[in-house]
């Protein structure tokens, strides 16, 4: 039976039909799905681990010990799991490996754009690219299949479309190979130079293998109608090609990204008249084909950024497209927004109320960077608030220090924040760290992490203390407060910027979406005593609007925190029902 | 240049707000269309946008579908669950599409904050423009049926009007997607938006 299934559910499928047995992720869109809809199989065993190294050593092992093993991320968590990925490339692997990556082209949820197909030619792994749910099912399968048979992890390469688009596909049932004996094996898995010159060698035989693969595997499908246009292309941009263009053009799907065929690609350029290639982001076809003596059409006409449509290539392609139709009105943007309630939002205005410089971090906080709140001054990376900030009151010195602070979520700080704090102690500078303790990891959509005591499945774990994680990593100065709690957050935040040491205040207050969460009616304004001053809106309360020139708390949103009654001087914010 | 499958492919899109239970709406179009067999294709927001940002899901079926997302000026049918999100998303709407709209509205953060103004009778102006619109108090028609959170549903007992699905394509799907102890608010719902034409 057909069943409709999200790209990232259709993979996890694949894993249990694949008979994979361990599984450590770290969550990240739009990857997140994927081990969220595993761990509901319990014949398998899933993790969130604290970073995606972590996560894809854990799959390393796994693989050692002989089991099928998986890992996935989003593009920018590759960056973080790069230095695993290139040596297990040489050393290969036992039960096969597969990581998944998913990157994000017109970046919905992500500070870049990268094309992780680099990763795949510069770590030497193969990397297989699915078009649609049924693909993703049947390629993690096949994934597993290549990497047992060419002793290599395999890359599978998703994309934000792929990953959240559901279509239609069908199952089978699981199929769990024997596990594979572990060996002792130095040559093949202590990879130093005179065991890794050695892999090396077989790496590069490997590649060439896996280029035979490619000329004649299905997993690369040609199919052709119209001779007057060839189309080399993968994964979404098949979809939309074929939508613009559909039987007046023949295809060349890749769906191995990598190596690539080199006689394959040649055959179906003989084929026809004009050759293009249509691939989002950089242009990895493109430059192969150039390579091998190949005349073709790509980024002259298509561009480098952002994602592509169905009408994009078919204007590109000179055909015809639908008028629209549009209001002359400008229509506001809607950017997301911190939620009604959202525990982050207390520290930002007492941030913001004292102009402090702000070191900012990966996760909802991202978001305080807007109006009205606009407390944010620099988002790099996962965990680099902290050791962003060190660096920033190196060069400022003591001024630095008194007015700056770096802010981090309690799954970021888990992720990469460790080490940046370390550095502080160890390097002495007097920088203040302010952990956003919402005890989940809140943007991807509620992932536990260790510092929530619970795993993955929502049993009880160990619960790492923030408070002695950060004593033993060397700070003196940890501060618990309640963001909900303005008058004290203001008193922390003087004092430890005035501090003549390193210090860490952690804001701790859980997610306001939590289901575990209690909250308190809503709160409304009593329109007689409002002034209409506006005071109550700087905290940027989705809740709270201005109509008539009086303050107005939609009480759907509103979970009663408390916050904009603190702000405002004329009493006119009440609890409990309107009278 | 365009081919001929994409004549046969209906194309639905769902806008809303963050929040307002627009996945909720297009699981529930999309096993409708399952259970008919047809092709189809649903594609849907995650991570960042859903915090009370514009949102939209793209549900396509026919014979055979490529593509997962619905560009401009090709919908068939657009249901918004807000004014403001259907005027944003009107481009998309194909010449003599049907807009479906609620007449809720929810100020964004640039109202909110007063660096940007929340344009006055939108409604109006899309009828204006000659669109055939549908205009629909979804939010109190769901606190009719018992919560304000049944709006998806509401809409989508809207827009069965607008489909020849047979009701018990429709009737399953509830039943499949709505957890048991909502359904009968659900289902009321549901028939609260098909009354209305
Ligand atoms: S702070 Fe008080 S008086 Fe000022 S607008 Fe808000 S509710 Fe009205
Ligand atoms: S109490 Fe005020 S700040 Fe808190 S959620 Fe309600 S309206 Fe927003």
């Amino acid at each position: 039976m057909k069943q409709l299934m999200l790209g990232n559910e259709a993979v996890a499928r694949g894993l249990y039909e694949a008979g994979c047995s361990v599984i450590s992720s770290y969550p990240g869109t739009p990857s997140t799905e994927i081990t969220e809809y595993a761990s509901k199989y319990d014949d398998m065993y899933s993790e969130w681990a604290p970073n995606e190294k972590v996560a894809m050593e854990v799959a390393i092992g796994a693989s050692i010990g002989g089991k099928r093993s998986f890992c996935a991320m989003k593009h920018v968590g590759l960056n973080v799991a790069a230095d695993p990925l290139f040596t297990v490339a040489y050393s290969g692997v036992n039960g096969g490996m597969v990581i998944a990556v998913a990157d994000d082209p017109g970046m919905h949820s992500s500070q870049n754009e990268q094309d992780s197909r680099h990763y795949a030619i510069a770590s030497k792994v193969p990397m297989l690219e699915p078009s649609d749910s049924s693909e993703c099912l049947a390629f993690t399968k096949l994934a597993f299949e290549i990497s047992e048979r060419f002793d290599t992890p395999v890359i599978l390469r998703l994309s934000t479309r792929i990953a959240h688009s559901q279509s239609l596909i069908e199952t089978a049932d699981r199929i769990v190979p024997m596990q594979k004996e572990y060996i002792k094996n130095p040559a093949k898995y202590v990879m130093m130079p005179a065991m890794a010159k050695a892999r090396h060698v077989v790496v590069e035989k490997r590649t060439l293998d896996l280029v035979e693969y490619a000329e004649t595997s299905t997993v690369n499908k040609v199919i052709m109608n119209n001779s007057k246009i060839g189309i080399i292309t993968s994964g979404t941009s098949y979809q939309y090609a074929r939508e613009a263009l559909g039987d007046e053009a023949s295809y060349l799907k890749l769906g191995m990204v990598n190596p690539l065929p080199i006689k394959l690609i040649q055959d179906f350029a003989s084929k026809v008249e004009k050759l293009y290639v249509i691939e989002e982001l950089d242009d990895i076809f493109e430059t192969h084909c150039k390579k091998i003596g190949l005349n073709v059409v790509g980024k002259d006409i298509f561009p480098v950024i952002g994602e592509f449509s169905q009408n994009l290539i078919a204007q590109k392609m000179g055909a015809a497209i639908n008028d629209t139709l549009s209001l002359e009105e400008t229509i506001p943007v809607r950017p997301p927004v911190m939620c009604a309630g959202c525990p982050h939002r207390g520290m930002f205005y007492t941030l913001s109320k004292n102009k402090v410089m702000v070191s900012g971090d990966i996760g909802c906080y991202t978001l305080g960077a807007q109006a009205p709140l606009q407390s944010i001054d620099t988002t790099i990376c996962m965990g680099a608030s902290i050791s962003g900030l060190h660096g920033f009151n190196k060069a400022m010195g003591e001024k630095g220090e008194k007015s700056s602070v770096a802010v981090i979520g309690d799954s970021t700080f888990m992720h990469s924040g460790i080490t940046g704090l370390a550095n502080i102690a160890y390097n002495n500078s007097n920088s203040t760290v302010i952990i956003l303790d919402n005890s989940i990891t809140g943007m991807t959509g509620h992932q536990q992490n260790p510092t929530t005591g619970y795993n993955i499945k929502g049993e009880p774990a160990t619960k790492i203390s923030l408070e002695k994680l950060c004593e033993a990593v060397g700070i003196n100065r940890v501060t618990v407060v309640d963001p909900y709690d303005l008058k004290r957050c203001d008193e922390v935040v003087k004092e430890e910027l005035a501090a003549e040491e390193p210090s860490v205040i952690i804001a701790r207050r859980p997610c306001a979406l939590l289901k575990s969460v209690k909250h308190k009616p809503a709160l409304h304004v009593v329109n007689d005593s409002c002034k209409g001053c506006k005071s109550c809106m700087k905290i940027g309360c989705p809740a709270i609007s201005i109509r008539d020139k009086k303050a107005v708390i939609d009480k759907t949103l509103c979970v009663g925190c408390g916050l904009c009654q603190s702000l405002c001087a004329f009493s006119a914010i009440h609890e409990g029902e309107e009278a | 240049m365009n081919s001929n499958n994409i004549n046969e492919v209906k194309s639905i899109m769902i806008v809303g707000v963050g929040g307002q239970g627009t996945l909720l709406a297009s699981r529930i179009l999309g096993n409708a269309i399952l259970a008919q067999n047809y092709d189809v294709k649903v594609s849907e927001v995650h991570g960042m946008s859903q915090r009370g940002g514009s949102v939209v899901t793209y549900v396509r079926f026919g014979k055979e579908v490529c593509s997962p997302v619905i560009d401009e000026g090709q919908a068939d049918i657009i249901v918004s669950f807000e004014q403001l999100e259907a005027a944003r998303w009107l481009k998309y709407l194909k010449k003599g599409g049907k807009l479906i709209t609620s007449t809720q509205k929810i100020d964004p953060m640039p109202v909110i904050t007063g660096a940007a103004t929340y344009p006055n009778n939108l409604i109006e102006q899309m009828k204006e423009k000659g669109i055939d619109l549908v205009a629909v108090d979804a939010l109190s028609l769901a606190e009719e049926a018992g919560s304000s959170k049944a709006t998806n549903v509401v809409l989508m007992g809207v827009l069965s009007n607008y489909l020849d699905f047979e009701d018990k394509f429709w009737e399953d799907a509830i039943n499949q997607c709505v957890p048991s102890k909502f359904l009968d608010v659900n289902r009321k719902a549901f028939t609260l938006g098909e009354m209305h034409r």
